[in-house]
């Protein structure tokens, strides 16, 4: 496919380089959510490699020029993991890492949920189940300009119960969106608890690949696992591709990971605080 | 009176004329645009039509995607089916503030025959409360067309549009543009206002008629505009006339009866009279017998008429 935007800087990048980088993202999601004393850890650190992968390495977007017609787009439907968006663009250049400390705040564009006023925003999310049908719009559009740009769709694993998700897979299938590409952050976990305790999904590859769409499981942890699943969707020229990243929720911080009450609690005191960050730089 | 077109006909001829000049426009429609009329545009620009299937959350969606990517989408359904994705509509377009218009079909009672599931009343107001969305009740072929060429050529925001069934009698000149947010007086009167729109506007010009045989000058305002709504085209004829009924095909909580008595209540009280469904469900019939089951017909635009005016006098006499 025709590269719209040569991105040099960002390209072929090493895993360590990528791991650096999360480790950076992953250390201010919890510093953004301690600051603001709310907020989702637990599905942004399990999301956050995979949203550096698609900032540093995949996605075709020019901070410098973030409204031009051919970039990428990225949808994060899963809209409560704002603090792993927020921090990736920010180490992307979108905005300064400082205004992420405004977090949730009276004076902040950097609202609770994920809100289109933040530079380099595609849409507003938050209520779940709808960013995939704004993924097959964006998708259609670009079919209709012959533009080539493509546009990611991040949702959750607790967020695919919404009957949303599954009108839109149709849609996306009808049309043979080759170009939109959905990512699972199949973490396990949701707010109530264990996902397969609260709405029991069964096997969702076999689900989605009947549904038309081609599908790909990868570790949503390893940046060479990462690399492979977006390199196969690029290949992948009749039909859209759902890519499902198995994922730990709360990866990196221990207490946090699988564990439902960091869904969206932050870390519960000054101890908590610094043990999080202490595992993440791994001091 | 000209021979009546209905509102989803000519909102299917017009989608195809904007069509020929608006690259941008797509539409979108769940498996009613037969009924809904947007199959025309479909014929004439398949790559820009998209059938979405019952599936009214993927179509929102989807039409919020091809606004956020540049496109101005209209998404046409059934008005009752649309309100399923009140929250799509919410989230995804009117937070987002974007050029998404919903052009409804075979809102209000005039379904007839199709019964209660299919009659929705509730609709004007489930909009209107939504920041950022505008609504409008157009009220004949003329007003509809006005409106469609209104939305292309100087808006890019969310709006609702609420057309019916029915082919209603036209109640504008050829000469007439659609002015947001802006009455139009259809007959003026000193004694009473009604006002109107949609459907219940050529109800009103023929109860003014009798009116007149009982000695009561009323004017006919059409409020297509429910929002923005006209404060001033309102609050000036409640001064000129005293009496007020409102007459609309849609509940009179929330709707158009709603948003008068706010407006006079806050700025020139008078007594407020409202012709519309009660809080009930509708039902099965043809549709002109409906109107005078929920007592919505001509006479009951008289009946109220004659309420508001003489009740005012009575308390204008005791004191």
């Amino acid at each position: 496919m025709e590269k719209s935007m040569p991105d040099k800087d960002f390209k072929g990048m090493d895993r360590e380089t990528l791991e650096k980088i999360a480790k950076k993202a992953r250390s201010l999601i919890i510093k953004m959510v301690y600051s603001a004393k709310s907020g989702h850890p637990g599905g942004s650190l399990s999301i956050i490699d995979v949203l550096t992968y698609l900032y540093f390495n995949e996605m075709n977007v020019d901070p410098s020029d973030q409204n031009l017609s051919s970039r990428d787009r990225l949808i994060m439907s899963k809209g409560h993991a704002s603090p792993a968006l927020y921090s990736i663009l920010a180490l992307r250049g979108y905005f300064p890492s400082e205004l992420l400390m405004d977090f949730r705040k009276i004076n902040s564009k950097l609202e609770g949920h994920v809100h289109r006023g933040v530079p380099g925003v595609e849409t507003s999310t938050g209520s779940l189940g709808q960013g995939l049908g704004i993924g097959v719009g964006m998708a259609l559009a670009a079919k209709i300009d012959k533009n080539p740009y493509r546009v990611y769709v991040v949702l959750g694993d607790g967020e695919i119960e919404e009957g949303n998700v599954w009108e839109s897979l149709m849609a996306g299938s009808k049309y043979g969106l080759s170009n939109l590409v959905a990512i699972l952050d199949k973490n396990g976990v949701q707010l109530d608890g264990f996902t397969r305790d609260i709405m029991p999904m069964g096997n969702v590859a076999e689900k989605v690949k009947s549904f038309g769409w081609e599908v790909r499981e990868f570790n949503g942890h390893d940046f060479d696992d990462i690399k492979s699943a977006f390199d196969f969707a690029r290949s992948v020229t009749n039909r859209p591709v759902f890519l499902i990243a198995n994922t730990v929720k709360g990866k990196g911080v221990s207490y946090m990971e699988n564990n439902y009450k960091y869904h969206g609690s932050p870390p519960a005191n000054d101890e908590e605080y610094e043990n999080a960050l202490r595992e993440i730089e791994g001091i | 009176m000209r021979p009546a077109e209905s509102l989803r006909e000519t909102y299917g001829k017009k989608l195809v004329e904007i069509g020929q000049r608006k690259k941008d426009v797509v539409v979108l429609d769940a498996d009613l645009s037969s009924s809904t009329k947007t199959s025309e545009f479909g014929k004439v620009f398949p790559d820009r039509f998209f059938n979405m299937g019952i599936s009214e959350q993927s179509m929102v969606t989807a039409a919020a995607g091809l606004a956020l990517a540049g496109k101005q989408a209209f998404v046409s359904t059934f008005a009752v089916f649309l309100m399923r994705t009140y929250e799509q509509i919410r989230q995804s377009v009117c937070y987002n503030n974007i050029d998404v218009k919903f052009v409804v079909t075979h809102a209000g009672i005039t379904v007839g025959e199709d019964g209660a599931t299919h009659q929705i009343v509730e609709d004007v107001g489930i909009m209107s409360g939504l920041p950022n969305m505008k609504v409008i009740v157009p009220a004949d072929s003329i007003e509809t067309a006005s409106v469609i060429d209104y939305l292309v050529e100087k808006t890019k925001t969310p709006y609702y549009v609420r057309l019916t069934r029915e082919k209603f009698p036209v109640v504008n000149d050829d000469s007439y543009k659609f002015k947001e947010g802006q009455n139009t007086v259809l007959r003026d009167g000193s004694d009473l206002a009604i006002f109107c729109n949609g459907s219940m506007v050529g109800f009103s010009l023929q109860a003014a008629e009798e009116l007149k045989k009982q000695a009561i000058d009323a004017a006919v305002v059409n409020v297509s505009s429910i929002k923005p709504l006209d404060r001033n085209g309102i609050i000036s004829y409640a001064k000129k006339t005293g009496h007020v009924v409102t007459a609309e095909e849609h509940s009179i909580y929330n709707g158009l009866g709603s948003r008068v008595s706010e407006v006079l209540s806050e700025e020139y009280p008078v007594p407020v009279v409202r012709v519309g469904m009660r809080d009930t469900f509708g039902k099965s019939g043809k549709s002109w017998e409906l109107f005078d089951y929920f007592h919505m017909g001509i006479k009951d635009i008289v009946s109220a008429g004659i309420k508001s005016f003489r009740e005012v006098n009575k308390y204008e006499t005791i004191s």
